[in-house]
């Protein structure tokens, strides 16, 4: 048995490192070099696999690159938006998955658009620096995912219509619940 | 006065020709939440959901859980469709650990997903019946509907709660005799669903309850970015299975089911073409699949990701559901989202309300396939 195992594993482990130097997905690269090309050193492009693009933008930019992400991309709708917290780092990241219903080349990709807003260590959501532009105005599928995103992790959405809480019951008084210090208990 | 308020608590000032209802969480034609809606007589003039009475921390608890213990509690928020909702978990494991699922096995997640999308969509059917006031609607999918549960049961050992899906394949084969089995039950749904049409479907009076309400435009389906049956019915051919076919889907014939009113009838109707299809889809799978093979690769113990991120995307009973998962070297799942078609779909509620008549509500509201546990999570 202990034979075959260890045959078996260098296999799994060599196989992916040989296959994404080999053949870079081409299409993602043009959809790529197109955001470089226009913003430059703004954005940055954290990798490119195949079917999925993730570009880390600094907030300030994040409305600008939206809309070209929008209007000259035809990406037209939100899959989530994902809040991540680093504690470390001092700083939480939101990340906006797109997709495209409309132009039929783009049906296969999900484009990751990530900015990084600046963390509390005693939060007060929507009184502190935890703050970002909503990109409900971009895309308005983005409504009700930067609502869970207010009250989970305490990002406060500027230019959101609605920051209310969602999931949450009304008096919820603990720090939102899904950073990394607010721990489960017995865990 | 506003300030001393709790926080997260307001006070707004209401039209006196205006009345505010509350229809949930405990009522029975909302589910598990709360629509505050504001009526004009009997015209809704704005709705406003309130989700999160079924909230569990689903997203939370996977931060303490390893690759392998999250299986159990990951499919709890939708326990009908539990082999879909964990499909792009495992989807998502796969790819940050690099494990090969063996053909046989990917057949396999196919044929029980699409029961699992089967049993979902008539217990949804079932629910839609009764709350349009159709009591035969309610026994027949409910009875039908144990067929594919039966057939589920022999196959993963629970009726509902199957946790059947493995990072590397599924937890065991097909038992003895299953595609016979499974094929007879095929046969005898499809025979189930014509009747429907003439029961249901074809029914004047409950066309004439929902054709023309709710409607919801193909651009307006795209701007608000809805999923599922609520796209299709809107006129946008878009399916995961054929867009961006998963495990075996590229190797079978998928038909999308695409209707163009978007009323709530065609909403209605597109979950029921959808069962067609998957019984189209497991008769093709049944032919393919291969007689003989393994059905799980094998794992290291407690499996590490690497410093990556990944996300995937699967087909559910309410449409695109997505998982992304950050890795950070650890056992554990640094984060884990579940993007889920319930939850997307409820941006549509206030927009397809307003205007409508109150009587009309159970029809829009039901017809939007909508899992009020899903989209808590």
């Amino acid at each position: 048995m202990s034979d075959t195992d260890s045959s078996k594993q260098p296999e799994t482990e060599t196989k992916p490192v040989v296959e994404e130097q080999d053949n870079l997905p081409k299409f993602e690269k043009e959809q790529s070099n197109r955001i470089t090309e226009k913003f430059g050193s703004k954005t940055e492009i954290a990798f490119v696999k195949p079917d999925r693009i993730r570009v880390n933008v600094k907030k300030e930019d994040i409305l600008e690159v939206a809309s070209f992400i929008r209007d000259e991309m035809n990406y037209d709708h939100a899959e989530s938006v994902t809040g991540v917290d680093f504690p470390d780092d001092k700083e939480i990241e939101v990340v906006y998955h797109l997709g495209s219903y409309t132009d039929p080349k783009l049906s296969r990709q999900v484009l990751s658009l990530a900015t990084r807003a600046p963390r509390e260590e005693n939060p007060n959501p929507g009184n502190d620096s935890t703050k970002l532009h909503s990109l409900r105005e971009v895309f308005y599928s983005v409504e009700f995912h930067e609502r869970e995103c207010f009250e989970m992790l305490g990002v406060f959405f500027e230019g959101h219509p609605d920051n209310r809480r969602l999931l949450l019951p009304e008096d919820w008084a603990d720090i939102p619940p899904l950073r990394k210090d607010f721990a489960i208990k017995g865990r | 006065m506003t300030a001393k308020l709790p926080p997260g608590l307001q006070l707004e000032k209401v039209d006196e020709r205006i009345m505010t209802l509350n229809v949930g969480p405990q009522h029975p034609g909302s589910g598990h939440m709360r629509l505050i809606i504001q009526v004009d007589g009997d015209r809704i003039v704005a709705c406003d959901p309130d989700p999160g009475y079924v909230h569990r921390g689903e997203e939370k608890m996977a931060e303490y859980r390893n690759y392998i213990t999250n299986i159990p509690h990951l499919e709890r928020p939708v326990i009908h469709d539990s082999c879909n909702i964990l499909y792009p978990y495992c989807l998502g494991v796969e790819e940050l650990l690099g494990t090969e699922v063996t053909e046989r096995a990917k057949y396999v997640r196919v044929i029980s997903a699409e029961l699992n999308r089967i049993v979902y969509t008539l217990y949804w059917l079932a629910i839609y019946g009764i709350f349009l006031g159709h009591s035969t609607m309610f026994m027949w999918p409910a009875g039908d509907r144990e067929f594919a549960i039966d057939l589920l049961e022999k196959l993963t050992g629970a009726r509902v709660t199957h946790a059947y899906f493995v990072p590397g394949g599924v937890r065991n084969d097909l038992p003895a005799n299953f595609e016979d089995v499974c094929l007879r039950q095929i046969n005898y749904l499809e025979k189930r669903l014509k009747a429907y049409a003439d029961i249901f479907y074809d029914n004047p009076i409950l066309i004439s309850r929902t054709e023309k309400t709710g409607i919801l435009s193909r651009e307006d389906a795209i701007r608000l970015g809805t999923t599922g049956t609520v796209l299709r019915a809107s006129g946008v051919d878009f399916d995961i299975r054929v867009k961006e076919p998963y495990d075996v889907y590229d190797e079978l014939d998928v038909h999308t089911n695409v209707l163009k009113n978007g009323d709530s009838y065609d909403r209605s109707k597109t979950p029921w073409l959808d069962i067609l299809e998957s019984c189209n889809i497991i008769r093709q799978a049944l032919e393919k699949m291969p007689k003989s093979g393994k059905v799980r690769a094998k794992l290291k113990p407690n499996p590490k990701g690497g410093d990556d991120e990944v996300f995937k995307r699967v087909e559910s009973g309410r449409g695109s559901l997505g998982t992304y998962i950050v890795s950070r070297s650890k056992p554990e799942p640094y984060r884990l989202k579940m993007s889920v078609g319930s939850f997307r779909n409820l941006i549509c509620m206030p927009h397809l309300l307003k205007g409508e008549k109150l009587g009309n509500m159970p029809a829009v509201y039901w017809s939007l396939n909508y899992w009020p546990v899903e989209a808590d999570r």
